[in-house]
């Protein structure tokens, strides 16, 4: 064992995506490695969770969480780490705000379990369902329970940092481990606590660099449904609904600038408490209709309001959860 | 489910128009349900959505936005801006489970208030008649904020 701070990485309820980018900072990994001892890693190394449980309190100073709290294993591991490690930082979109895995709080644990287990393609006669106890001769079995509701991390335990983004953009990475190695190194002081580290103070609008005049949508309409997207105009003045004026600044405005629409992975926007609001607000206001059935045709247009605007924030929003049940959580 | 359900309401009002109807209803002595609490705009326009997801996921059974007839807004046409909130609002609180009748607009001029006490006591019908919300008031809304920034070197 070495001296060195230790550092850790976990991944709850997500896909993995967010490990890639942390890979993706090309050879600064190789400064992680030279001033962290990586503890806990299970993407990149073996380590058992005995071994972390074993730690004392605090030991580990770095933990990057990334992934929403799905079931009860995510929300054990959660609160462990917590335990063990000096900065906990929610990592990630789905660790801030739910994310894609998020969207599932549209539905109930029944549906969701309907959906998984009896769609047309699956192969279950007996409509067999998971048991979370089942008991076998041997003994007793059990996989970690479904939570009803999905959750971020913040809401299951105190987080240190955050970072944003879906996953978060390597560079930023990159300045927030130079960060945390100047601070090891007595150069700098850590930012208060609950900052969100790499979002701007602005939207994904203001860096932009599509053209963008006076607002007055007639219609809205989807990518698959256009002939072709000016490559210069603001996305939304072409009728696509782009998350952008409700989202956060810091990615760069990647995908408007590859005709992509802003699905809003790096989260609400400074001052915004409501991500899906906000949206709401904005885009309601641009619309150039002003009698109420004209109104209602363009809003026709928008195939799914409710999974548009909290594509990535559900989790995160005021109102959270859909008719769930809320009786386990 | 009580067997005596009074409903709470949050009323978003127009500083120009409806405030002061509910004001000229309260001088003139004209009855209203106490179910409905009044918050003053400067204008319907004013109103962002979050208010109202707000108010429904803190304990509010229903929310009412009143404003100024549309072509009398003291603001020129932020009404019309209302009206279109209130219209996309309703579509994304259903797949939430909200029956989007909880949520209401009034046009009201300052001179309504007995038109606007009727609509009042009509609304409060209407939520009693949906039953609670009964949104399930979880430590996760008081942990909803801004966020907090710090600027990382690019």
């Amino acid at each position: 064992m070495t001296d060195k701070p230790k550092f850790a990485m976990y991944w709850a309820a997500s896909c993995g995506g967010c490990e890639i980018a942390v890979l993706n900072i090309h050879e600064k990994i190789l400064d992680v490695d030279k001033n962290f001892d990586v503890v806990f890693w299970p993407v990149a190394m073996d380590a058992k969770y005995k071994d972390v449980e074993k730690m004392q309190d605090g030991e580990i100073l770095l933990t990057l969480f990334n992934g929403s709290i799905r079931n009860q294993e995510n929300e054990h591991i959660a609160k462990m780490l917590r335990q063990k490690s000096k900065l906990l930082v929610a990592f990630g979109s789905c660790a801030n705000e739910g994310c894609i895995p998020g969207l599932a709080n549209f539905y109930t644990k029944k549906q969701i379990f309907d959906t998984v287990y009896s769609t047309p393609t699956t192969d279950n006669p007996e409509g067999t369902r998971p048991q979370f106890n089942f008991e076998v001769p041997e003994g007793k079995l059990s996989i970690p329970v479904f939570n009803p509701v999905l959750r971020p991390l913040d809401s299951v335990v105190d987080v240190d940092y955050h970072i944003s983004g879906c996953p978060p953009e390597s560079h930023q990475i990159a300045a927030v481990i130079d960060v945390v190695i100047s601070v090891l190194e007595g150069k700098a002081e850590l930012p208060p606590k609950g900052t969100h580290l790499g979002v701007g103070a602005s939207t994904v609008c203001d860096e932009c660099k599509r053209k963008r005049n006076v607002k007055q949508i007639k219609y809205f309409t989807r990518v698959q449904e256009m002939k072709e997207i000016d490559p210069e105009l603001c996305l939304l003045e072409q009728g696509l609904i782009c998350n952008g004026p409700a989202t956060a600044s810091g990615c760069g405005a990647l995908c408007p600038a590859a005709g992509a629409i802003c699905a809003g992975c790096y989260g609400a926007a400074p001052g915004v408490l409501d991500f899906g609001a906000r949206m709401v607000s904005s885009l309601a206001s641009v619309v150039d209709e002003k009698d109420p059935r004209k109104i209602d045709i363009v809003m026709d247009d928008i195939a799914d309001p409710a999974g548009s605007f909290y594509r990535f924030a559900l989790a995160g929003s005021l109102l959270q959860t859909g008719p769930a049940s809320w009786t386990d959580n | 489910m009580t067997d005596h359900f009074e409903p709470l309401i949050i009323g978003f009002t127009c500083n120009w128009c409806s405030y002061r109807a509910a004001d000229m209803a309260g001088t003139g002595r004209v009855k209203y349900p106490p179910n409905i609490r009044l918050v003053r705009l400067m204008c319907s326009g004013r109103l962002d959505p979050t208010f109202v997801l707000k108010a429904l996921s803190s304990g509010a059974d229903g929310a009412l936005i009143t404003g100024c007839h549309p072509g009398e807004c003291h603001y020129i046409e932020q009404n019309y801006k209302a009206l279109r909130r209130v219209h996309l609002l309703k579509r994304i609180l259903k797949p939430l489970g909200i029956d989007p009748q909880r949520v209401k607009l009034v046009w009201a001029s300052a001179a309504e208030g007995v038109y606007l006490a009727k609509e009042i006591t009509n609304f409060v019908e209407e939520i009693r008649a949906l039953g609670p919300l009964n949104w399930p008031v979880h430590t996760h809304v008081s942990k909803v904020k801004p966020r907090q920034l710090a600027e990382v070197p690019r």
